[in-house]
């Protein structure tokens, strides 16, 4: 592979940008860059939420235009003023969540806009049924092109998209994401396909959080921060903590920062809490300044239980005591009330109102303290919202910015600091730092100490294997609604994780 | 903050612009300046128009729906509808018709006109929020029972003999030129505005319309304030009842038909979003007044009453095109802040 490389390492760049720079009101999205993708290499672009790497896409396939900069497509200057223009140009990208058409066929959805004609203009279903064939074996699918795309899984969608990305003849193919929902075995296959796409002299624009995934599939990699390029090259040149370095502009030596917190009294009891189908039985103690990891494989019914303890749905059975008094929580106004609250896993569905305003959004809890008998008063609100927007270091342009506007570990800020302002006795993370870039999720592991450090007790669900080891000062893992295990942070080890939440007890 | 706070510490302006700039580029502007058009283009057009008789008599045209339409527009805004609301006004009526045969005096015939319109927005507030029903449906539905009631109930009779002292509601004057209708629909505007733009209810309603299931989990009690709002509009119905009954004299089952329609396109001329989650009462407030300006004005100038509705059909369906038409102008100058990232 390395000779392969190095063979082509000097081919002619299919697409150069210099000087790129874009911004929006408030917002200097890019900056001067600069970015080079060669036929046959993977370059991998690296950067936090809000370095720039979607504004970049966004300008690659003609959605947004650049304020200032050229792209050189084979050496020509070329103005992709419209996605049809980018389509012209060669370049297509696959995104997180591939722009694709449930109700039409497999077939539709890789030749929409480009269908095959016959001699009288009209759409040669059989031609495009066979091509579609044989694009699809070529990214070893094997789905039937007329299979409607709903009945499909996530992975097997993305392989569609990316044999429409073929039908276009594209010379550069972008792909944002492409393994944030994809299975293990899934991924391998996307890797596969990458070879051959390498193969055949694609130049490929790979962006993932993943560190993992980027050594293993890219050549080249590019790092952007805060709308800068602060780094390109060959990956063999560089280490991981360079990169990371890069990326965040500070080493980050200790990637979880958990303090050893004084750990206090019980403050939270859980008993035989109980759900008709979602979970069963559970049971466990929560103290002041620990953190509590919840771990166990999707579905087993962690979040359910979250929502339970925050009211928003009943328990069929069980008891909670918190701080000696038993309590019933029936809602989520109640459960805040006592001084319980939840930041759920999905930000823009249950967290955040996006297109409300950041001080409205951090507010929403507390109305009842910032109002004066149900009068708003927005002084106190902004001083609200700038206490935790400036603990949290958010970086917004302005407090009334809509939260929808935000990247996305910049919104689970707002989330959390809109918890935190209602002076909460135990707060429930689900799976705080999914999706958010390695920066972002830093300063929310860093915050969780603070947290705990400060006497409140925390409840992190998490399915990242090193973020639980990381933080939680006590484990306690979930199989099927079932407990199937508490365990203290001494000694604990990923197997011992991994078996219990899978039920595989044959070693133990 | 600890290890990942960043080396420089920003501070976050509360605002970008300040609240002049903000309200010279508002909706509410906008209607402001064609409000003021078509009243110089009615004084132009009629030189009866000026008259303050005259001028008092317009508002008539409309403060009985405006009323509706500022308890609609918070329905609006938090994502439901109710296109009942001129059906409770013939159920209402009816029933004070009723009444009025067996000799109930005024006052008893308001209470029984109120007390209609809030039990029938009960009625749709508890199918949607108990029952979980999509509320246009659930409106569409009783828009017919609610009307069919009344039809039932007075056949082709028409309710007359309401006692002398029930006319004032919808035909007495506060001072001079100033109907008690009009005072009314203001001193509603009024509350209406302050509940929706500075209290902590309005902004949750704002909330729910945005994101029902985030304020939800929020800790906000989405059913009990969407029936609320059901209850208050129900409410607004059973005034504007009195008030038509009052200044109308009779009931007939036919009792402000199609009014529904002219209350929604209030709001939303009024800039709410007919998806929820945006608009003001003031602008409702201003629409009100358009749309009675518009309709008194062709009526001076004798347009017929079919050419009326094709132009306030002509108006809803702009107000619906206009700002989909300008954000896509405005994304074309200028791509939008939010790939900001």
């Amino acid at each position: 592979m390395n000779m392969l490389n190095q063979s082509v390492a000097l081919a002619a760049p299919i697409l150069e940008m210099r000087g790129i720079s874009k911004s929006f009101p408030g917002v200097q999205a890019l900056a001067d860059v600069a970015l080079t993708l060669r036929p046959g290499r993977v370059t991998a672009l690296i950067g936090e939420n809000g370095a720039g790497k979607s504004t970049l896409v966004k300008i690659l396939t003609g959605i947004y235009r650049p304020d200032a900069g050229e792209i050189l497509i084979d050496g020509t200057p070329t103005r992709l003023e419209t996605a049809a223009d980018a389509q012209a140009a060669g370049i297509t990208a696959i995104h997180q969540e591939t722009v694709l058409f449930d109700d039409l066929s497999v077939a539709e959805n890789i030749w929409l806009g480009h269908a095959p004609r016959n001699r009288l203009g009209l759409v040669d279903w059989s031609a495009m049924r066979a091509r579609s064939a044989a694009l699809l074996h070529s990214v070893d699918a094997d789905i039937d092109p007329r299979t409607r795309l709903k009945d499909l899984s996530i992975g097997q969608r993305h392989l569609v998209a990316i044999a429409r990305a073929l039908s276009v003849e594209s010379r550069v193919v972008i792909m944002d994401e492409p393994t944030a929902a994809l299975s293990h075995k899934e991924v391998e296959d996307l890797f596969r396909i990458i070879g051959r796409l390498k193969a055949k002299g694609k130049a490929i624009l790979f962006i993932s959080h993943k560190f993992e995934e980027v050594w293993r599939i890219a050549d080249d990699f590019a790092v952007f921060r805060d709308g800068k390029a602060v780094g390109a090259g060959g990956l063999a040149d560089v280490t991981h903590s360079d990169l990371v370095r890069m990326m965040v502009g500070r080493s980050v030596d200790q990637v979880f920062p958990k303090t050893p917190a004084r750990i206090g009294e019980t403050i939270l009891k859980v008993e035989g809490y109980c759900h008709p189908t979602e979970f069963d039985g559970v049971s466990f103690a929560l103290r002041r300044g620990e953190i509590l990891g919840l771990y166990g494989l999707v579905g087993a019914g962690r979040s359910e239980l979250c929502q339970a303890l925050f009211g928003v749905t009943r328990p069929s059975a069980g008891a909670l005591t918190l701080e000696g008094r038993p309590i019933t929580v029936r809602s989520p106004a109640e459960a805040i009330r006592a001084g319980i609250v939840y930041v759920p896993e999905e930000r823009g569905r249950h967290g955040a109102i996006l297109p409300m305003a950041i001080v409205e959004n951090v507010s929403l809890p507390s109305l009842h303290r910032t109002a004066r008998r149900g009068f708003i008063r927005m002084a106190e609100e902004f001083a609200l919202a700038r206490t935790y927007a400036e603990r949290l270091d958010l970086r917004a342009s302005s407090l009334s910015q809509p939260v929808g506007t935000l990247s996305g570990g910049n919104q689970q800020k707002v989330v959390i600091g809109k918890w935190l302002a209602t002076g909460p006795k135990v707060i429930i993370l689900d799976e705080p730092t999914k999706g958010i870039d390695i920066g972002s999720k830093a300063a929310v592991h860093a915050f969780m100490s603070e947290l705990a450090g400060e006497g409140l007790a925390v409840i992190m669900v998490s399915s990242e294997i090193p973020e639980i080891l990381g933080m939680a000062d006590r484990v306690v893992v979930m199989r099927e609604g079932r407990m199937a295990g508490a365990f203290d942070r001494e000694g604990l080890t990923p197997e011992v994780l991994v078996r219990a939440a899978t039920g595989n007890e044959g070693g133990a | 903050m600890t290890t990942a706070a960043s080396p420089t510490r920003r501070t976050i302006p509360d605002r970008l612009d300040g609240r002049m700039s903000r309200a010279l580029k508002s909706w509410e502007a906008l209607l402001l300046v064609v409000a003021v058009a078509i009243f110089i283009a009615n004084s132009l057009a009629s030189p009866y128009f000026l008259d303050p008789w005259n001028l008092s008599d317009a508002t008539f045209n409309f403060t009985e729906k405006a009323v509706i339409a500022v308890a609609m527009a918070f329905l609006v805004i938090a994502g439901e509808i109710d296109l009942s609301v001129a059906a409770i006004i013939a159920l209402a009526s009816t029933a004070m018709g009723a009444a009025a045969q067996m000799g109930v005096g005024a006052p008893g015939l308001v209470a029984i006109g109120l007390g209609v319109g809030l039990a029938c927005g009960a009625f749709n507030g508890l199918l949607v929020t108990r029952f979980g029903l999509p509320s246009i449906v659930v409106t569409i539905g009783t828009m017919s029972l609610f009307r069919g009631i009344a039809y039932v109930t007075l056949g082709d009779q028409v309710y007359k003999g309401y006692p002398a002292d029930f006319a004032w509601f919808g035909q007495g004057y506060v001072w001079w030129v100033i109907s008690f209708e009009l005072v009314f629909f203001l001193a509603v505007a009024l509350v209406g505005g302050i509940v929706l733009h500075r209290t902590t209810f309005g902004r949750k309603v704002y909330a729910i319309g945005n994101n029902p299931l985030g304020a939800t989990f929020s800790g906000i009690p989405v059913e009990r304030i969407k029936f609320t709002l059901f209850l208050m509009t129900g409410l607004a119905a059973g005034a504007a009842a009195v008030m038509l009954t009052s200044r109308l004299g009779s009931t007939r089952p036919s009792i402000a038909f199609g009014w529904e329609l002219e209350v929604v396109t209030m709001v939303v001329l009024g800039g709410v979003s007919i998806l929820g989650g945006s608009g003001t009462i003031p602008g409702v407030v201003i629409a009100a007044f358009v749309m009675g300006l518009v309709t008194f004005g062709l009526g001076l100038l004798n347009v017929p009453g079919i050419v009326m509705s094709i132009v306030i059909g002509a108006m809803l369906i702009t107000v619906i095109a206009l700002p989909i038409l300008a954000r896509r102008v405005a994304a074309r100058r200028q791509s939008s802040n939010r790939g900001a990232a």
